[in-house]
């Protein structure tokens, strides 16, 4: 029978695995989104099993929120990156500096 | 009456801004006439109220004109106190400066500065009158104040010369340096008794003398001490008391009857008048009397070995100046407050005598004032010689004249006294007497007697001064002669002061001198036994050997005595410290300060380096910003993950 703990380690490694993706992706930014999603389905897999363990459905709940927002933003994050795409020809990661004052 | 005091001081003053003004509109006639007129009334009415409080027995009277401000409870106030000290040294003042303001139409004759003259002599005699007749110490400073700049002034009168520039300026600062303490010890009046009154301050003098102050950590003054010092220290500025002295010399460089008015007869006196005024103060301050005691007698001895080796006339006759007033400043350390302002009085007189007559001597020789060219003018300036002669007989104390009653008394007054620093201030006054009598002498036989020095080209014009010069010179020389006969005893042993000054009965000297007083005649004769007249007398026959009979012995006793000639000749190096060492000082550590706490820590540490750190702080956290997404990330994960750690941990 899988505990708690196991369950939390799963997602903690997820979240790390997203996270380490953000860092060291220098390439393309589709793995930027990807990671994002990954990040996300790692809080859900949080809630599922705080839900299932403390008997309380309000968490599950949540977690189709999370779902639903998720699927927005990656269309719009999808839509962005053409957009960007269109203007600069490029989706390298390492060429896309602009973000400074 | 109190019109007629707002008069006798509002005069001179409205005259000096009509002449000062509109002097090209009134000319040179109008100027003179109406300053003349104005100190004329001034020197009436002041005569008038000495009648009244001697004769007609008037109380005295204290009084508030205006009251300027009222501020904390200390009331500042414009008052008259007029007593018979105050009536005394406003005839002498009065007196003084007409006679300077008749003789000045002739001695400023050709000069363009005529009218400006005039305005400054009327300005000073208000200021001088402003300082005798206040009740207060905020009027006493005004016009401690105001004659220091009227003497400024006229030191600079001729202002297109570097050395009269020099000198004003050395007088104003060195001036400054007494104003300061004279400053510090109306703020000690203030804070002991919370009142600039002279009445109600003196009526706490006793409380104060147990008043404590700290001046230094763990040395508790007396502050009744420190206040009378810090007075008098202000005195030493403007009296020119050693180490004070050193701008008197030098304001001989102003128009001769400013030497004579301002740093002979009235403004130089201003401390002597001060510290008797004070007197009630004083005389519960031993300490403070045996500094002014041991101050006056530095003085009065050792400005006197100068004298004897100046050439320059009016030189001679500054120093002799600057000795009588450690006379004047030694009486009142002695407790014989009367007798100083007896001797101030008739040196008042037979200085101003002197230094008009020097002036008379220089319109004859045109503006030469080197002794060593003159000689053997008796036969030029018969009236000149004659009323030279009364001055310097009376500033040695030749018996019957002026000088000698008062210096007399003086002299066995301090015999009399009984304080720390009495017998060392005796000898010096002693001491004193000889060489008043060897430089007074030697000049008068280098300038009237003796071989003929002077320039052809002078000799040619050389006669008597006109008589607006010489009428002066005899009408001061009446009093010179005469004055001290009537007032004696009335002055020094009666009761001429009453109120005005107070000596405590262990202190009087006076009194008991006054034991073995009886009459001038009597005390005439008295001074026959005293080594006083021999000592003079002693002074005046070198004087004759050196200069008259042996004309070449002075140059032996030079080149024998070289070292003690240079000293004096550099008047004991005093002017080198303040003229070199003090400034070079204060300059070099200004520039320590610049160098080190100005450029460097200010300009360059607070300022620039702040401004520096700023820049070189954005310098690098420039660098972080990279505009790369996964470098913002990062740092919000390393900022989220210190936040939880710090909510976790801390």
């Amino acid at each position: 029978m899988l505990g708690l703990t196991q369950y939390l380690i799963l997602s903690a490694l997820l979240f790390s695995i997203s996270v380490a993706g953000i860092f060291l992706n220098r390439k393309n930014v589709l793995l930027l989104l990807m990671c994002i999603e990954l990040m996300l389905l790692a809080v859900n897999f949080n809630f599922i099993a705080f839900s299932r363990f403390l008997g309380d459905t309000s968490g599950q709940v949540f977690v189709f929120f999370i779902l639903t927002v998720a699927a927005a933003e990656a269309a719009i994050g999808l839509a962005i990156l053409i957009v960007l795409f269109r203007s600069k020809r490029t989706i390298n990661v390492e060429d896309l500096d602009v973000m400074k004052g | 009456m109190e019109n007629t005091y707002l008069a006798i001081v509002l005069g001179p003053l409205i005259a000096a801004v009509i002449a000062g003004l509109f002097g090209r509109q009134i000319g040179r006639v109008g100027a003179h006439t109406i300053t003349i007129l104005a100190v004329a009334v001034s020197c009436a009415l002041s005569i008038l109220v000495l009648k009244g409080q001697l004769i007609d027995g008037d109380p005295a009277y204290n009084g508030t004109v205006y009251t300027w401000m009222v501020t904390d409870g200390v009331n500042m106030e414009i008052g008259f106190l007029v007593d018979r000290l105050t009536a005394l040294m406003m005839t002498v003042v009065t007196f003084v400066s007409l006679m300077v303001h008749v003789y000045t139409i002739g001695y400023m004759h050709d000069d363009p500065g005529y009218q400006r003259f005039f305005s400054y002599i009327s300005l000073f005699t208000f200021a001088m009158l402003m300082l005798v007749m206040a009740n207060n110490f905020l009027q006493l400073f005004f016009g401690w104040e105001a004659v220091g700049v009227v003497s400024y002034l006229l030191i600079g009168f001729w202002y297109t010369r570097p050395t009269a520039i020099f000198a004003n300026m050395k007088a104003f600062l060195v001036n400054r340096v007494g104003d300061f303490g004279f400053l510090l010890g109306i703020a000690a009046i203030v804070h002991f008794t919370g009142s600039l009154d002279y009445a109600e301050v003196f009526t706490q003098a006793e409380s104060m003398q147990g008043r404590q102050i700290e001046i230094f950590d763990g040395l508790p003054w007396s502050g009744l001490t420190v206040a009378c010092i810090c007075l008098f220290i202000g005195a030493m500025g403007k009296s020119a008391q050693v180490p004070l002295h050193v701008w008197l010399p030098d304001s001989m460089e102003g128009p001769t009857p400013i030497s004579a008015l301002i740093h002979a007869a009235t403004m130089v006196t201003a401390g002597v008048f001060m510290v008797a005024r004070m007197s009630p103060l004083f005389e519960y301050s031993e300490v403070a009397l045996s500094f002014v005691l041991v101050i006056g007698a530095t003085t009065a001895l050792f400005t006197g070995f100068l004298g004897v080796v100046q050439n320059d006339i009016k030189r001679v006759i500054a120093y002799s100046t600057l000795s009588q007033l450690g006379y004047m400043m030694v009486a009142l350390g002695a407790s014989a407050y009367a007798a100083g302002i007896f001797h101030l009085g008739t040196h008042a007189f037979f200085k101003a005598l002197l230094f008009l007559a020097a002036g008379s001597v220089i319109i004859g020789l045109h503006h030469e004032q080197d002794i060593r060219r003159m000689g053997g003018l008796k036969k030029y300036m018969p009236i000149t010689y004659w009323t030279s002669l009364i001055g310097s007989l009376a500033l040695i104390g030749f018996p019957g004249t002026a000088g000698f009653f008062s210096k007399d008394a003086l002299i066995e007054a301090v015999h009399g006294a009984t304080r720390a620093g009495s017998s060392y201030a005796y000898w010096c006054v002693l001491l004193g007497v000889f060489i008043t009598a060897l430089y007074t002498f030697r000049l008068f036989f280098l300038v009237f007697h003796g071989a003929e020095r002077i320039d052809d080209d002078a000799r040619g014009h050389l006669q008597e001064s006109p008589w607006v010069v010489w009428v002066p010179l005899v009408m001061l020389a009446i009093p010179s002669l005469l004055i001290g006969w009537p007032t004696i005893g009335p002055v020094l042993f009666g009761d001429f002061f009453g109120a005005a000054i107070f000596v405590l009965p262990g202190n009087d000297v006076l009194g008991e001198l006054g034991q073995g007083f009886h009459g001038a005649w009597g005390f005439l004769v008295h001074g026959l036994t005293s080594p006083v007249l021999y000592l003079a007398g002693a002074g005046v026959g070198v004087a004759w050997f050196c200069y008259l009979r042996r004309p070449d012995l002075p140059e032996t006793l030079r080149a024998r005595f070289a070292a003690v000639h240079t000293l004096l000749m550099n008047k004991y190096y005093a002017d080198i410290l303040v003229e070199k060492i003090i400034p070079k000082g204060s300059t070099g550590v200004g520039t320590l300060f610049w160098r080190i706490g100005d450029v460097v820590l200010i300009d360059g540490a607070a300022v620039n380096g702040s401004a520096k750190l700023v820049g070189w702080a954005a310098g690098v956290i420039r660098y972080m910003q990279t505009g790369y997404l996964y470098t913002y990330a990062f740092a919000m994960i390393i900022g989220l993950s210190a936040l939880i750690g710090w909510v976790l941990w801390a």
